[in-house]
C-alpha cells in the first residue's frame, strides 16, 4: 500500500492546473515509475497526487503545418519507439528511449516524466538537448516556451513553477531536417540499467565538411549538457579520423563528471571520450560519410 | 476523506465492480481483494516483472500501477490464460520446455511472452528480440535458456 493522503484525478490539462493551485503540496503523477517508487520508499512530498495518468490531451505525436514535430508529455516510450514520425525524422530518439528499463517500464513511463524528474541520467534528455527541443509549459492562463537546456536547473530541479505543467516537446525542422544522429548508452547491463554515461550526437555534413555538430551527454555533469567548446571547434572542419581524436580531446573541457557508487570520475571521463568518437562515427556513417 | 473508491473493470473477461482503497497497487487488489495470487510481488519497484499483467493488452508491472488506474480497463492475469481446462499455447510451451524451476517468476514471464507472441505474429523474430522483450523479467533460478526455447515455441509452435 502506498502512503497516499490524497489522490485526485485530473480530466484535462486545465483541470490539472486548477488542482495543482488548489492543492499546493500536490505533485503530478503520470506513468508513476518514479513517483510510486519514491512514495513506496517513504520519500516526503509525494503523499498528495494530481493524477494525469493516461490523459488523452497529452498523448500525441504529430507534425504541425510548419513541420515542427510535437510530442505530448504524456506519450509513453513504447509509442515513441513505434511512431513512424519519430522513426523517420529523429531515429536517434528511438535509440535513446529503446534503452530505457524493460518493456513493462517503457509501456507506462512517459517522456514528460523522464525530463520533469530532473535527473542527469534521463535517457531521453541528451537526444532532446542535441535536437534543441523546446518545452511548452502551461500554467493558469499562461503558456511558456523553454529551451530544454534552460529547463534543467540542477539535480532534481527543473523550471516548473507551482501550478505549471509540461505539455509538449517541440522539435523545429531546422533542428532535425538534414541532420543525422546517434545515441550511445554505456551501462553495466544492456537492459534495466541506469546509464553510466549517455551520449547523443547530431550532425550535418556537406562535401565531407561538418557543417553542424552537436554533442550532448547525460551523467557527465549535474544535469544533461551540451558541449559548446567542442562543437565550436569542429564545425566547418573536414571529416577525418584525426577529427574524431580532436573531439575526444576537447570534450574534457566541456564536461564535469563525478564519482558515484556506479562509476568513478576517471572512468566516466574515459567513457565520455570514447563515446564521443563512437557516437560521432556512427552519426557520420548514417550521414553517408566514410571515416 | 475516505480513501475508498468504486472501480469497475474486467478481470479475465469477467466484469467486476469493487470498492477499493485508492492507496493500493493493482497487484494488491488482485491478490488481496480478488484472491488472484498468480501475480507475485518480487521487488516492488518495477525491476523483476514477477507482478506482470496485461492492462488493455499492454504489459505492465502491477506493483507500480495504481489500482484506480484499472477503472474501465480489461485486466488479464495468469489465472485467465487456460481456457476450459486447456493451457494456453504459451503455458504449454513453458511446460514442454521445462521452463519452470521454482515457479515464482513464471506467471510474470508467461504474461510477458503472451504479450510478445500476440504482438509479433507475422514478424521474423530473432533471439535478441526475445531477450529484449523479456528484459523486464528476472528468473533467479537462472533458467533463461529453457525460457528462451519456450518463447520460441510459443511463436513457432510447429518448430521442434
Amino acid at each position: 500500500m502506498f502512503d497516499l493522503k490524497k489522490h485526485i484525478k485530473a480530466n484535462s490539462i486545465d483541470h490539472a492546473i486548477a488542482l495543482l493551485i488548489e492543492n499546493p503540496d500536490a505533485r503530478l503523477i503520470a506513468g508513476g515509475t518514479d513517483v510510486l517508487i519514491k512514495l513506496r520508499d517513504g520519500k516526503p512530498g509525494f503523499s498528495e497526487l494530481v493524477d494525469i495518468h493516461g490523459l488523452e490531451e497529452l498523448n500525441f505525436i504529430r507534425q504541425d503545418g510548419k513541420n515542427n514535430i510535437l510530442i505530448g508529455s504524456g506519450v509513453v516510450f513504447t509509442d515513441i519507439i513505434q511512431s513512424d514520425i519519430i522513426k523517420k525524422h529523429i531515429p536517434m530518439l528511438c535509440d535513446a528511449v529503446q534503452s530505457i528499463g524493460g518493456p513493462q517500464i517503457r509501456n507506462i513511463a512517459t517522456i514528460g516524466g523522464n525530463n520533469c524528474n530532473g535527473v542527469t541520467s534521463a535517457d531521453s534528455a541528451s537526444s532532446l538537448f542535441a535536437l534543441n527541443a523546446v518545452l511548452e509549459i502551461r500554467g493558469k492562463g499562461t503558456i511558456r516556451q523553454v529551451p530544454i537546456s534552460d529547463f534543467y536547473l540542477g539535480p532534481g530541479k527543473v523550471d516548473l513553477k507551482k501550478g505549471e505543467i509540461l505539455t509538449t516537446f517541440k522539435i523545429t525542422p531546422e533542428n532535425y531536417q538534414g541532420y543525422f544522429g546517434y545515441f550511445y548508452k554505456y551501462a553495466m547491463r544492456d537492459a534495466m540499467d541506469i546509464a553510466t554515461i549517455g551520449c547523443a550526437v547530431s550532425l550535418k555534413t556537406k562535401n565531407q565538411i561538418l557543417t553542424d555538430y552537436r554533442i550532448a551527454y547525460g551523467v557527465a555533469g549535474p544535469v544533461p549538457l551540451r558541449c559548446p567548446k567542442t562543437e565550436k571547434s569542429v564545425i566547418n572542419k573536414k571529416v577525418s579520423k584525426s577529427l574524431l581524436d580532436e573531439i575526444s580531446q576537447t570534450i574534457e573541457t566541456d564536461v564535469s563528471p563525478r564519482t558515484s557508487w556506479r562509476a568513478t570520475k576517471d572512468f566516466r571521463m574515459n567513457i565520455i571520450k570514447e563515446l564521443s568518437k563512437r557516437a560521432t562515427k556512427e552519426a557520420l556513417q548514417r550521414a553517408g560519410e566514410e571515416v | 476523506m475516505t480513501t475508498f473508491r468504486e472501480i469497475t473493470f474486467s478481470i479475465n473477461g469477467r466484469p467486476r465492480t469493487l470498492y477499493i482503497d485508492m492507496r493500493k497497487s493493482l497487484l494488491e487488489v488482485l491478490r488481496e481483494d480478488l484472491g488472484l495470487t498468480g501475480a507475485k510481488q518480487g521487488c516492488g519497484v518495477g525491476e523483476c516483472g514477477a507482478c506482470s499483467v496485461l492492462v488493455d493488452e499492454v504489459l505492465v508491472d502491477s506493483c507500480i500501477y495504481l489500482a484506480v488506474w484499472a477503472h474501465n480497463k480489461d485486466i488479464r492475469t495468469i489465472e485467465g490464460e487456460a481456457k476450459n481446462g486447456k493451457l494456453s499455447r504459451v503455458q504449454q510451451a513453458y511446460v514442454d520446455e521445462g521452463a519452470v524451476q521454482c515457479g515464482f517468476c513464471t506467471p510474470g514471464f508467461i504474461m510477458a511472452t503472451t504479450s510478445f507472441a500476440e504482438n509479433c505474429t507475422e514478424k521474423k523474430v530473432t533471439e535478441d528480440d526475445i531477450r529484449k522483450s523479456h528484459a523486464g523479467n528476472l528468473c533467479r533460478c537462472t533458467g533463461y535458456q529453457n525460457i528462451l526455447k519456450a518463447v520460441e515455441k510459443s511463436i513457432h509452435p510447429d518448430k521442434e
